[in-house]
């Protein structure tokens, strides 16, 4: 406990209601002052906060059992690219929210409400370049990662939902990046999505249906901007958000693997058998 | 010998000294209680995701509206040269709804019969500038007489027929007619390399032999 010397007060200038209470005989030995007290109950403050909660929820068995995992040899840094794009996530979900309170997605206000947050909106500049670099920064990370698994062969048993769910991930990215193009509403978004969209239907039998639902009609019209609106901030989100959430969970479940490079090592009696 | 009746399960609860179970009962009330409960679950989550699951997938099924948009008197067109005229093909939405279509008189010499056999002939020839690749906007190039899109090279003659490039049809038209001497275009409708007409596609959707069952029109197109 820290010794913090506090200026005391003359005798008499406290108030009888705020002075110190007089020693219970049962707590007798040794005295214990109301600064000693409050000093002791400051110093456990956040212990006594963390253990009412525990208390309550069971978290920290969870939490130690998310966080303090054994990893094998040899881990390294690639194994950060996982964590790089779920920052890279979090930087895009943070910025985004803050460029909807600007963002009006009607096909006659959004390139002028952009222009506003990009041209005069005090920092709009720097959390816009933020969104959209960050962007392409998630698309590349997410490659690296994937990467990462594919030539480490961490994606073999018994880790192959992961892949699974990491793969879904990546085309939720990519359809986020294709949503969030059309929203500045310039000349260049504007024709992108045409394209875009044109491309999707190319798809036999069903293309012409996915174009006229991504669409909202058969051709881009009052909604085209609003729903891709809705898509970019809403629907994908939310489906990224629940994913990582279970990616994680059996990251945390499984465990990570070992880099190939790694020749696993046997116990040491079998070690004797195979001489 | 074992008495094989002895496997065979009843149906009754009461005979499987099922506790609580009444004489006769095919059901127990456990099982009864939990297919409600799911029934009732199943029930509210439908309530709610069928409405906005038809919401959101209505635009594919809504029916369309011709409108005819006056883009000029007679006098501004002529059968040879193409004009170029910008409507509104989109209501609603300021410039974002306009496109451009070249416009020249119907010409016997230059259209022929090729034009949409057995159908009343279009006073006028109108060629949306809607690439048939992937729906970029084409220019008339006169010196050349073709259609040029920049985005992939795709290059049309002066009909609107592929010259090259990555296109799978030829240029969509649009339907016109002339109201008190002045020229009126409607729908858009597509043609395939015959210049046959066909309810409008999209870009990039071929309309010659299978491509035309591969890529269905909407199941409502506005008519004129």
């Amino acid at each position: 406990m820290p010794k913090i010397k506090l200026p005391s007060p003359p005798p008499g200038a406290v108030p009888k209601a705020l002075r110190p209470a007089p020693q219970r005989p049962q707590e007798g030995n040794g005295k214990k002052s109301l600064k000693d007290k409050l000093i002791h109950d400051g110093t456990e403050a956040g212990t006594t906060v963390v253990d009412w909660v525990d208390e309550r929820t069971s978290l920290s068995g969870a939490t130690r059992w998310a966080l303090f995992r054994k990893v094998p040899k040899g881990t390294n840094w690639f194994y950060t690219l996982g964590s790089a794009t779920l920052f890279a996530f979090l930087n895009q979900a943070v910025t985004g929210v803050i460029l909807a309170m600007y963002y009006d997605p009607s096909p006659t206000r959004a390139y002028e409400s952009i222009r506003y947050v990009t041209n005069e909106a005090f920092l709009g500049e720097f959390v816009r370049g933020m969104h959209k670099w960050g962007s392409t920064v998630m698309v590349i990370l997410i490659f690296l990662h994937m990467a990462r698994t594919f030539f480490f062969g961490a994606y073999k048993y018994p880790r192959e939902l992961n892949w699974v769910i990491g793969v879904v991930l990546l085309i939720l990215t990519m359809a986020m990046s294709f949503t969030g193009y059309l929203l500045p509403f310039d000349q260049r978004s504007y024709w992108a999505t045409i394209v875009g969209v044109n491309i999707n239907g190319t798809g036999a039998l069903i293309g012409p249906y996915l174009s006229d639902f991504l669409r909202a009609g058969p051709d881009f019209g009052a909604t085209t901007l609003s729903r891709f609106y809705a898509i970019h901030m809403m629907v994908i989100p939310g489906a990224i958000a629940a994913l990582i959430g279970a990616h994680l969970y059996l990251v945390a479940k499984l465990g990570t693997t070992a880099p190939p490079w790694l020749k696993a090592e046997s116990e040491p009696e079998l070690r004797e058998q195979e001489v | 010998m074992p008495d094989k009746r002895e496997n065979i399960k009843s149906r009754y609860t009461g005979d499987r000294a099922i506790p609580g179970a009444f004489e006769g009962e095919t059901v127990t009330r456990r099982r009864f209680m939990v297919g409600t409960t799911h029934l009732a679950g199943a029930g509210a989550a439908l309530a709610f995701t069928l409405p906005a699951l038809a919401f959101a997938l209505g635009p594919v099924f809504e029916r369309q509206k011709a409108t005819w948009e006056d883009v000029g008197p007679e006098s501004a067109f002529n059968p040879n040269t193409y004009v170029p005229v910008n409507f509104t093909n989109t209501p609603g939405i300021g410039d974002v709804g306009k496109t451009t279509a070249y416009v020249r008189r119907f010409n016997p010499a230059l259209d022929g019969s090729s034009q949409h056999k057995g159908e009343a002939i279009q006073p006028y020839v109108a060629i949306s500038t809607r690439c048939a690749h992937l729906g970029c906007p084409v220019r008339y190039v006169p010196a050349a007489e073709r259609f040029i899109c920049p985005c992939h090279g795709g290059v049309y003659d002066n009909l609107g027929k592929v010259n090259g490039g990555p296109p799978v049809r030829p240029l969509d038209r649009f339907y016109t007619r002339v109201r008190a001497g002045r020229v009126q275009i409607g729908p858009r409708f597509s043609v395939n390399s015959q210049l046959n007409r066909f309810s409008p596609r999209d870009p990039a959707e071929p309309l010659d032999g299978i491509g035309q069952y591969a890529y269905p029109a909407r199941f409502t197109t506005a008519k004129p």
